[in-house]
């Protein structure tokens, strides 16, 4: 009786067995006959060569992509990097994309919109000189006086203990005094060398006294009937730290760094959805199957890999299929050093030397039995 | 304080610049200082910029004081009367030649009833804004930028009268347009460019109507009776050289009907038109792989003693002879020498082009199409008073690209033609559409150009009505007869033995990556296989050690270089662009080897 079912992949056998319940043992046995039969007509045949179909089916609408970046002006939305280059951005596995980006949801109370602005605001970095109007350098006395705003520090809800506590962390040989309306750092040793005092005032500049490292704006928004926090820059372990934050539904669009809090199969999902998300804001019609396929390709390895000479392409088995793809003395040189052997088991490799291809027709071969 | 910068760099300081900057533009009206110095003042960064460089566009400008302009109408009579000339009104300081920068801090008047007392120039005329191609488009104003833009490029591409004394010169790839004409609508710079010595296209009728379909996406159509009455034939000229060269040790080209036994010999047939000095004669008609000029060379390495001799057998064969795919008629025998002293023979091949589908034209407003098809006159769809048009322009062509130019000079030529008179078409400065219209509709015309017209095939009236109108149409210098070529089979590389690139050498068509993509992509994978072999060749491999082994004919026996004879030797084909980088390898020292395994 489980013979289909087992066929089947799970989450399919569950769905159908469900449907079953209560069937005659014919019927339920027919239904399942021809939804295992539904199910092999829509698997690939051996020898589909799903690679390339992938790469035309996402390539081929990728060239009426608009090349430019479409900028949400104005308040309600953020400055997000779409279309083209954004694609490239995933798919080159760049660890460091041009707008990070977070959508962080709110456990219930807060998603109700409690005490938004104050939860937004104690997401957003304040660094020092958010908060303070100067920054003054004096040569003789070998310090730096700082002058804090008293108005945005309460804007920015900052009190001067925080501010204290920062500079203490991040300005080791200094010392610190409290003065009228402001702080005083007096640098401990002799130091002969100005410059040294100013390449430290901007590193001061940008101490972090509040909130979340690497969040820069935040903007709480009203996605139907619940309160949503848009943020730029990313940092997802500390934002699931905070209690009020849903970690099960909070999203970074940075790949790597799904990929190093929540696991690769995380990172791929979030692939699927980037790109996904970028081919339908264009307009385009692309299976996600597509998608999904390359989704795979880059992280089979346990890890984000981009689809680049350095990343993908340097995983290939074939020296020759390797050295056909950008910078092929490399590879040939590398190969020769360690004495590499090529299968040529692959399509590129049989069509340099004029071979028949292992795929489609090429695939298949007749097996004859010789009589002795 | 400013800064004064000539040509960029720091010259010094003056207290004034304002002043400064005036009083050097009053220098420089008055000749003290040169016409193409020219100055601005930057408020912004307080500085004082001097250019004199070349390479600068400039541009002449009139100069108003006191919201009048310098220029009187006693100068334009002196103009007229040419007792002065543009130099002299420079030399005044009347006119003036702006760049850019000092541009940026002039106030320009467009024409002189807008002059106010803030006004610093004149605009000469509001053509010169535009450069001479742009300013030969009819009714330019009324189009989008980008059209003017295209329709200026078109016309330097189109065929002419490029010089009148083209028969006596050996220019290199010139086209001449039989029976030019004037344009009907024409601007200011026909007449100012001397257009009427080289014009460049012929006035024809367009209908704006879509025709079976063979005028989609910006395709013509011709009507095959104008075509026969001469429209837009040309002539293409290209000439052929060869020189008799000295080499060292007294040998010399021979200029020569060749000698069946060079080397290199070709058919007797093909030496055929040569007269007995080894030259074609004038009005002979060639074909392929005809001769033109016979000509033998010594042979390039001399190797024994018996080549010096003068025996024409060791010569060899270096005549010019036709190019794949060329034709055409002996135009003109040239016999000179060089300036090396060297025999010269340059022999010019004319060749008549009618159109033909695929040929380029244009209107002048970047409405460029190829002909699609060639309809004979009975089957053109004609007019009530029977004009029949003698080209067929698509409707879809118009909106979007919003070229109201044509369809104005259409109008425009209609009118001219009818009244033969020119119309001008000057930018900014037109004759009114109304007043064309008027014309129009008082010669018994609708007044917005349209005809009642009928199907030339079965008579039946069209129930649209027709836009017809006269155009200048421009033939361009890219004919199919230039550009059409195929091949099955043909020459080859001699490093890579794959199919030769382009037409001049009779080349493949190429089946790129992306082209192999879908032949993967389909999983076709034998059919790849076939189209990639134009370069297969069968290799014995030594099954010892991998390297390509040697297969003595003769003896019919295969050996390795390295193992030896008594070795398995076994025969792969594949592909010698394979067999060539496995040789690369073993130069760059990495030693590939072929392992061998049964397919089966």
């Amino acid at each position: 009786m489980a013979q289909e079912t087992k066929l089947l992949p799970p989450k399919l056998a569950g769905e159908v067995l469900e449907l079953v319940k209560g069937f005659s043992e014919s019927k339920a046995k027919k239904v399942k006959e021809i939804v295992l039969q539904e199910y092999s007509h829509a698997q690939v045949e051996p020898g589909e060569c799903v690679g390339i179909i992938s790469a035309e089916s996402i390539g081929e609408p990728g060239t009426q992509m608009t090349l430019n970046t479409f900028h949400f002006a104005g308040v309600a939305e953020m400055n997000v990097t779409m279309g083209l280059p954004r694609i490239i951005e995933i798919l080159d596995g760049r660890s460091d994309i041009s707008t990070p980006m977070m959508e962080i949801f709110l456990k219930n109370p807060y998603s109700k919109g409690k005490d938004i602005k104050e939860i937004a605001l104690s997401i957003k970095e304040t660094k020092l000189n958010e908060i303070s109007d100067s920054f003054h350098i004096d040569i003789a006395d070998k310090s730096i006086a700082i002058a804090l705003n008293q108005e945005k520090m309460s804007e920015l809800k900052v009190t001067q203990t925080m501010a204290i506590n920062a500079l203490k962390n991040g300005a080791k040989g200094y010392t610190l005094s409290q003065v009228k309306n402001g702080l005083l750092l007096k640098k401990k040793e002799k130091e002969e060398n100005i410059n040294v005092l100013y390449v430290d005032k901007e590193k001061f500049k940008q101490l972090h006294v509040s909130g979340v490292k690497g969040i820069s704006q935040v903007l709480p928004v009203k996605r139907g009937e619940e309160y949503v926090i848009i943020t730029s820059g990313t940092n997802l372990k500390d934002v699931f730290e905070m209690d009020f934050v849903d970690e099960t539904r909070t999203m970074s669009n940075d790949v790597f760094e799904i990929a190093e809090v929540l696991g690769i199969e995380a990172a791929r999902q979030a692939i699927i959805n980037e790109v996904f998300k970028v081919i339908e804001s264009q307009g385009l019609n692309v299976d996600i199957r597509h998608i999904m396929l390359v989704a795979d390709t880059m992280c089979n390895l346990g890890l984000v890999k981009g689809i680049t000479r350095y990343g993908v392409v340097s995983e290939k088995a074939s020296v020759l299929a390797r050295a056909s793809f950008e910078t092929p003395i490399r590879h040939i040189i590398n190969a020769a050093l360690i004495g590499e052997e090529d299968k040529l088991d692959s399509v590129v490799e049989n069509v340099m030397i004029n071979q028949p291809t292992p795929i489609g027709t090429g695939l298949p071969s007749l097996v004859v039995k010789v009589k002795e | 304080m400013s800064e004064v910068f000539l040509n960029g760099k720091f010259v010094g300081n003056v207290d004034e610049p304002r002043l400064f900057v005036e009083r050097a533009k009053e220098e420089r009206r008055r000749g003290a200082l040169g016409h193409h110095v020219n100055l601005s003042y930057y408020e912004k960064t307080d500085t004082v910029e001097i250019e004199s460089m070349r390479g600068r566009a400039l541009r002449p400008l009139i100069v108003v004081k006191n919201g009048q302009p310098l220029l009187t109408e006693r100068h334009v009579r002196q103009l007229e009367r040419e007792e002065i000339s543009w130099s002299d009104l420079i030399d005044q300081g009347i006119i003036e030649y702006i760049d850019a920068n000092e541009e940026e801090h002039c106030f320009v008047a467009f024409y002189d009833h807008e002059l106010t007392a803030e006004h610093t120039h004149l605009e000469v005329a509001p053509l010169a804004m535009l450069g001479l191609a742009s300013g030969l488009v009819p009714y330019a104003n009324y189009n989008q930028s980008t059209r003017l833009n295209a329709g200026s490029k078109n016309q330097k591409q189109s065929l002419g009268l490029y010089v009148s004394n083209y028969a006596l010169r050996m220019d290199m790839d010139v086209n001449v347009l039989h029976e030019p004409q004037l344009p009907v609508v024409q601007t200011s710079l026909h007449a100012i460019s001397d257009y009427q010595k080289h014009p460049a296209g012929q006035n024809v009728v367009v209908a704006i109507m879509s025709f079976k379909g063979y005028n989609m996406e910006d395709a013509i159509i011709l009507n095959k009776g104008s075509i026969d009455r001469g429209l837009s034939r040309s002539s293409y000229f290209r000439p052929s050289v060869a020189e008799e060269l000295r080499y060292p040790g007294g040998l010399v080209d021979g200029i020569c009907i060749p000698d069946k036994d060079v080397k290199g010999y070709k058919s007797e047939r093909d030496y055929r038109l040569l007269e007995d000095d080894g030259i074609i004669s004038p009005e002979a008609s060639i074909g392929e792989g005809d001769v033109i000029i016979g000509k033998t060379s010594p042979p390039r390495f001399l190797s024994n003693l018996d080549e010096y001799s003068l025996d024409s057998s060791t010569r060899r064969e270096s005549s010019v002879s036709v190019k794949h795919g060329e034709r055409g008629i002996i135009d003109f025998v040239l016999i000179t020498e060089n300036e090396e002293g060297n025999k010269l023979v340059q022999v010019r091949v004319r060749d008549e082009r009618i159109p033909e589908i695929g040929d380029k034209f244009t209107s002048r407003h970047g409405q460029k199409g190829v002909v699609g098809l060639i309809v004979p006159e009975g089957d053109m769809p004609f007019s009530e008073s029977g004009i029949v048009p003698d080209i067929l322009f698509s409707p879809h062509g118009i909106p979007s690209r919003m070229t109201i130019s044509h369809l104005i000079e259409m109008v425009a030529g209609k009118v001219g033609a009818l009244h033969g008179r020119f119309i001008d078409g000057t930018a900014f400065d037109v004759e009114p559409e109304e007043k064309l219209r008027k014309e129009l509709l008082a010669m018994g015309f609708r007044e917005n150009g349209v005809e009642t017209m009928y199907n030339g095939e079965t008579g039946e009236q069209y129930q649209a009505k027709i836009f017809m109108g006269n155009m200048y149409y421009l033939k361009l210098k890219h004919m199919v007869a230039n550009k059409l070529h195929s091949r099955a089979r043909g020459p080859i590389q001699l490093l890579t033995r794959q199919p030769t690139e382009g037409r001049a050498k009779e080349g493949g068509l190429r089946l790129g990556e992306m082209e192999k993509d879908t032949f993967i992509a389909h999983g076709a994978s034998l059919l790849l296989k076939e189209r990639f072999d134009s370069d297969k060749t069968i290799l014995p491999v030594c099954e010892g050690c991998g390297t390509i082994a040697i297969h003595d004919e003769y003896k019919n026996k295969s050996y390795c270089p390295l193992c030896g004879d008594n070795v398995e030797i076994s025969f792969v084909e594949m592909s010698y662009a394979f067999k060539l980088i496995l040789d690369e390898l073993k130069a760059l020292c990495v030693y590939p080897k072929l392992f061998l395994k049964s397919k089966y």
